[in-house]
């Protein structure tokens, strides 16, 4: 790796630094905006003006929001996520067992998806103007048309209703046997593959076309080499930059599918655990799910960036 | 069957955006022997390039070979499967690419392309493709011939690597090579070691080429025969000599006029030396951060100074790189200068064209080389000269409409042109309505940045001559930048050469024949002739050109 | 290229081509726009109104498209929620395409410090995953018609000045740019006049994609609850009223699935299709 690339790389984690700071920011700022005075609402319709007010006091909460902002963050750094409003138990604690959950999924759904998607996404760009080409093709426009909630359904539909192969709810306490694992997460990984793997097709197909188009693998098919040679020594490599930021776009969509995803089949995620914070206002627990979810989010932007820096051969 | 090639009544179409069909080739018939070299040559759009790639059988896409044969040693490539051809590709048939820069896999060393077609068609083990390269290396003169090798495609010189191409079509022992413009992209004096090397090894292997150019006299060095093509047919044929001598087709003849030097006669005017329009002293411009003593890091122009005297044309002379675009654009304000004084028309200029007044602007334009980027392509022709009108005089729509006819009609145009989009013009046509503009806001000076060097021959010719007409008409001055002293030379009363951000010498046309500076002779010898035994006949001094070449 | 669509016959008018998947795209478009447009007007039944006994009613002569869970008439709800659904998209894509394309060109135009701190924070913003943006808001600020335009507008905002700056960047460096600026024209003309017609295409191509994305992401936050609220319902509320129904296949969960679907799939159709302009120079 020569120093410029080391260089560039340093600045992308700079800049990855520093939005990751805004968006703390942000999170914090909305969910504060959050309706309902959490020390009543703590303490119930019964509590008297004077235990709200101690309460207040108690927690901070009438500090100026920049102070509480600086509070959280230094408890972030020292691993202390803070403690639940609704069950006072400490979030880390709730988190823990839901979000080795999440990432389970979206494991699963990643292992599937990539391979699927790129398979799918190179050789339709190969076979540009076929049929299968042009079936792909619509399929993948169709896919990213629908809301997730309607590839589920339909899955529901198909899976369940229909074929009565899967269970339309995944219960992950339930697991005991290889069985039990795949029809827990049959459905979720299956909705979640197909939400993810159509944007990746369709990005992955157009990086390849467009490498295909380039003068030097004309300067390839005039030296007599042959599609697949073309295809594979020529455009993938060249390709490789956007393809790996597709899969790393792609794949932070499935922060926004692991919410209704988890939601849908009541998977006991960390996604179904923010929702469930959204609706009893827990104002802690909002926050560290929003950071995680975008952390996550940030990482794969980052780690596609830093690829498509790495693998820039006029950077060599 | 006595030819290497025999190209009968070849037809090529292409489908237009609404689906239509046009027949770019319409019926061309052309011979090579073996062991020759025969040139197409002809302007964009002629179809050079189309009848090049189909005798490999190939046709860009969107493009499709519809009728005639292709027998390229004894087998007709029109009749082929893809798949039989390409196995004669890179074997039998090699290609050199107009771009070498943009025809290498950037993500692979250049060794492993060089020897691509060794390994596609199972030629050699790779271990001899790799000395049989490094032989080609030294062959076609390129410098570490043992490590050039293992580099990478951005880290070798444009010189460097269209000779590199040439290497990767020569590896599979071709008995015809293709030369696609393989040295417009080049400067003149790394132009002939290019020629050099490309002549040397295709007579030592007696191998027959094809060699496409728009160059006239680059084309006189090394082709045997020349092919004159315009609109998808042959205009003539003949051998080397007898076009350049005796050319019968009223075409060729044009080409050839175009070369005819037309020299400038020098006007007569009153005490211009203490006339002058515009004074830049000094100047220094370049890029990066810019360091304590106000000196930019990378200095592009280095304290240059010039004078252009009112109604006289100063040419500025350089090869890419040189800092002659940057000296325009600093005058031009565009790229404000570090340090200098910039005086026109008795006033000292702001280096930065944002705090000119208006009327300063007004007074200077500046004409872009590619009239493609120039023009917006979202704005009709009398959109695009109407807004200097409006802009600096404040026409009303009447005035407007009646000026840009006049406009038009200046720059040769028919104004029914007008209602036209920049991408409904030639080039030609384009670049005269890029000229309108300037002339639109009554400038006192034009700087010309390369005005010429996108256009075919004749049509950069037709241009130089509406330029010395409107001199005369409106009393202009010009500051003409171009690499190519032909063009420079027929216009200009002064020429300044420069090199490496320097100003070498100036001198007047008269005395092109005898430079002073040791640049300047080297720069002055690499522009080809006319003559076909200009390259052989050239000796250039190796201690000037290891000093300036740029290799 | 053409040559990749040749099979799809083309056809031209008022010297721009057209093709069959196209149209059909635009006229799907149309229908809903018009629907929304005039729902009110063409409704069989009054939206609140119990007309059926049963619930989950199948298809049926005067209940066309059967009945809710309640036993309201589906083609009605339907109908009315054309007009949320795509009522608060548009003017949620409106918001945010304007306001990012004209970021977008500024920041380009003018370069600097301006341009950076821009495209720092909208950045930043855009790497909020939207749902997640969309919960957080909707929850604190609740989730009334304007409050959901406006969220929706500042989700995509981001998304629309990256793609018009990166559009108003390549633009910026063509020498007719040089030539104006040199000219000493504003940035107001710059932009104006001589980027905005240059970017308009891709920019409407954009447009029509983000309103896919607000589509999606409303029916997504409706789905979940936190969209519109009841009595008004949009077509991924009334998926979510009516999920009891997928049991059953009843129309009352299928229909506004396929609504949605229909206006997402035609608008992505159209994008690919759109008219070409027909530039044939004779040759």
């Amino acid at each position: 790796m020569t120093s410029r690339v080391l260089n560039l790389v340093l600045k992308r984690l700079g800049i990855a630094a520093i939005t990751l700071l805004i968006v703390l920011f942000a999170v914090f700022f909305a969910t504060s905006m959050l309706p309902g005075d959490t020390a009543s609402m703590l303490l119930g319709q019964a509590a008297t003006p004077e235990a709200v007010a101690g309460l207040r006091e108690a927690m901070h909460l009438n500090d100026p929001a920049i102070l509480r902002f600086l509070r959280w963050l230094l408890g972030l750094l020292h691993g202390d996520l803070g403690t639940s409003y609704a069950n006072e138990m400490p979030i880390a604690t709730l988190i823990g067992g839901r979000l080795v959950n999440t990432m389970k999924l979206a494991g699963i759904t990643a292992l599937l998806s990539v391979p699927l998607a790129l398979t799918l996404g190179i050789t339709a760009a190969m076979l540009r103007g076929s049929v299968y080409d042009r079936t792909v093709t619509i399929l993948s426009i169709g896919l990213i048309s629908v809301p997730e909630f309607m590839v589920a359904t339909l899955a529901v539909l198909l899976f369940a209703v229909y074929l009565k192969w899967l269970p339309a709810l995944s219960s992950v306490n339930e697991a005991h046997s290889l069985t039990d694992l795949v029809r827990i997460y049959a459905m979720p990984v299956i909705t979640l593959t197909f939400v993810i793997s159509a944007q990746m097709i369709r990005m992955t197909r157009a990086a390849v076309i467009e490498t295909l188009s380039t003068p030097y693998v004309e300067m390839a098919l005039l030296k007599g080499a042959s599609r697949i040679r073309m295809v594979m020594r020529h455009a993938l490599p060249n390709a490789l930059g956007p393809i790996v930021n597709a899969v790393a776009l792609s794949l932070s969509y499935l922060v926004g599918g692991v919410i209704i995803v988890e939601t849908i089949f009541n998977y006991p995620g960390i996604a179904k655990l923010m929702v469930d914070a959204v609706a009893t206002r827990d104002l802690p627990l909002i926050q560290s799910c929003a950071m995680i979810f975008c952390l996550g989010y940030l990482l794969l932007i980052t780690t596609a960036d830093i690829i498509a820096i790495v693998s820039n051969p006029r950077l060599r | 069957m006595s030819n290497l090639v025999e190209v009968r009544n070849l037809k090529i179409e292409a489908r237009t955006d609404s689906g239509r069909l046009v027949e770019i080739i319409k019926g061309v018939s052309l011979d090579i022997a073996e062991g020759e070299i025969v040139a197409l040559i002809g302007e964009s759009g002629s179809g050079k390039t189309t009848v090049a790639l189909s005798l490999m059988g190939h046709a860009r896409p969107g493009c499709r070979i519809t009728g005639g044969e292709i027998n390229v040693n004894g087998k007709n490539m029109a009749a082929f499967s893809e798949k039989e051809r390409a196995r004669l590709r890179g074997t039998d048939i090699a290609y050199v690419p107009q771009s070498a820069a943009a025809s290498f896999n950037p993500s692979s060393t250049i060794m492993e392309q060089v020897i691509e077609v060794t390994r596609i068609h199972k030629l050699m083990p790779p271990e001899q493709a790799r000395q049989r390269a490094i032989e080609l290396f030294r062959a076609l003169s390129l410098p570490d011939p043992e490590g050039i090798g293992a580099r990478y495609p951005h880290q070798v010189s444009g010189g460097q690597l269209q000779r590199l191409a040439a290497a990767m079509a020569l590896i599979g022992d071709p008995k015809l090579m293709i030369f696609d413009e393989p040295t417009t992209a080049l400067d003149v004096t790394t132009q002939i070691d290019v020629l050099k090397a490309f002549k040397s090894v295709m007579r030592a292997g007696g191998i027959a080429g094809v060699y496409v150019s728009h160059d006239l006299a680059v084309v006189a060095q090394i082709a045997d025969r020349i092919v004159v093509l315009k609109g998808g047919e042959v205009q003539e044929t003949g051998t080397t000599a007898d076009i350049l001598s005796a050319a019968q087709h009223p075409y060729t003849r044009e080409l050839l006029a175009a070369f005819e030097p037309k020299p400038r006669q020098i006007q007569a005017t009153g005490d211009s030396a203490a006339n002058p329009l515009l004074r830049v002293n000094n100047l220094t411009a370049g890029y990066g951060p810019v360091k304590p003593d106000r000196q930019p890091v990378v200095r592009a122009v280095d304290s240059v100074s010039l004078v252009v005297e009112k109604g006289r044309n100063l040419g500025i002379i350089g090869e890419s790189g040189c800092g002659k675009s940057t000296l325009a654009r600093a005058i031009a304000g565009i790229h404000p200068a570090a340090a200098g004084d910039i005086v026109f028309d008795g006033k000292d200029l702001q280096r930065a064209a944002g705090k000119r007044s208006r009327e300063q602007l007004r007074e200077m334009q500046i004409v872009f080389q590619y009239a493609d980027t120039a023009l917006n392509p979202a704005k009709a022709v009398e959109d695009i000269i109407s807004r200097p009108l409006v802009f600096y005089h404040g026409l009303d729509r009447q005035a407007r409409s009646k000026r840009v006819d006049e406009l038009l009609d200046m720059v040769r145009l028919p104004k029914t042109l007008r209602y036209r989009h920049p991408s409904e013009l030639s080039g030609g046509q384009k670049q005269r309505v890029n000229f309108a503009r300037a002339l639109a806001a009554d400038p006192k000076l034009i700087i010309c940045d390369e005005i010429t060097s996108a256009l075919d021959t004749v049509v950069a010719s037709a241009v130089i001559e509406l330029l010395k007409d409107l001199q005369r008409e409106l009393g202009l001055s010009y500051i003409f930048i171009s690499h190519d002293l032909s063009v420079v030379e027929t216009i200009c009363d002064q020429i300044m050469v420069m090199y490496n951000g320097e100003r070498v010498e100036q001198i007047t046309p008269d005395k092109l024949k005898a430079p002073s500076h040791p640049y300047s002779k080297l720069l002055f010898s690499s522009v080809p002739k006319l003559d076909p035994t200009w390259l052989d006949g050239l000796v250039r001094d190796p201690e000037l050109v290891s000093q300036y070449g740029h290799r | 290229m053409t040559m990749a669509r040749a099979a799809t016959p083309r056809r031209s008018f008022l010297g721009h081509s057209y093709n069959l998947v196209g149209v059909v795209a635009s006229l799907v478009i149309l229908a809903w726009t018009l629907i929304a447009i005039f729902a009110p007007y063409v409704l069989p039944h009054p939206i609140g109104d119990i007309v059926d006994d049963d619930y989950f009613g199948p298809m049926r002569q005067g209940l066309w498209l059967g009945s809710d869970y309640l036993g309201r008439d589906m083609l009605s709800r339907v109908l009315m929620g054309a007009r949320y659904t795509v009522g608060i998209s548009l003017a949620a894509v409106c918001i945010a395409c304007f306001s990012g394309v004209v970021l977008g060109m500024v920041a380009a135009v003018t370069g600097g410090w301006l341009d950076t701190c821009l495209s720092r924070f909208l950045d930043a913003m855009n790497s909020i995953p939207s749902k997640l943006f969309g919960l957080v808001v909707v929850a604190a600020v609740g989730s009334s018609v304007p409050v959901l335009i406006l969220t929706l507008a500042v989700i995509y905002i981001p998304g629309a000045y990256r793609f018009a700056r990166a559009l108003a960047v390549n633009i910026n460096t063509m020498d007719f740019m040089t030539v104006a600026r040199v000219r000493g024209e504003s940035t107001f003309y710059l932009i104006g006049s001589e980027i905005l017609p240059n970017i308009m295409r891709p920019v409407l191509a954009d447009f029509g994609l983000r309103f896919v994305f607000i589509v999606l992401l409303l029916s997504g936050l409706s789905f979940l609850g936190l969209g519109l609220q009841p009595p008004l319902a949009d077509w991924g509320a009334l998926v979510r009223e009516n999920i009891g129904a997928l049991p059953f296949a009843a129309p009352a969960v299928i229909v506004p699935s396929l609504a949605i679907a229909s206006l997402t799939i035609s608008v992505n159709l159209l994008i690919d299709n759109l008219p070409k302009k027909i530039r044939d120079r004779d040759a």
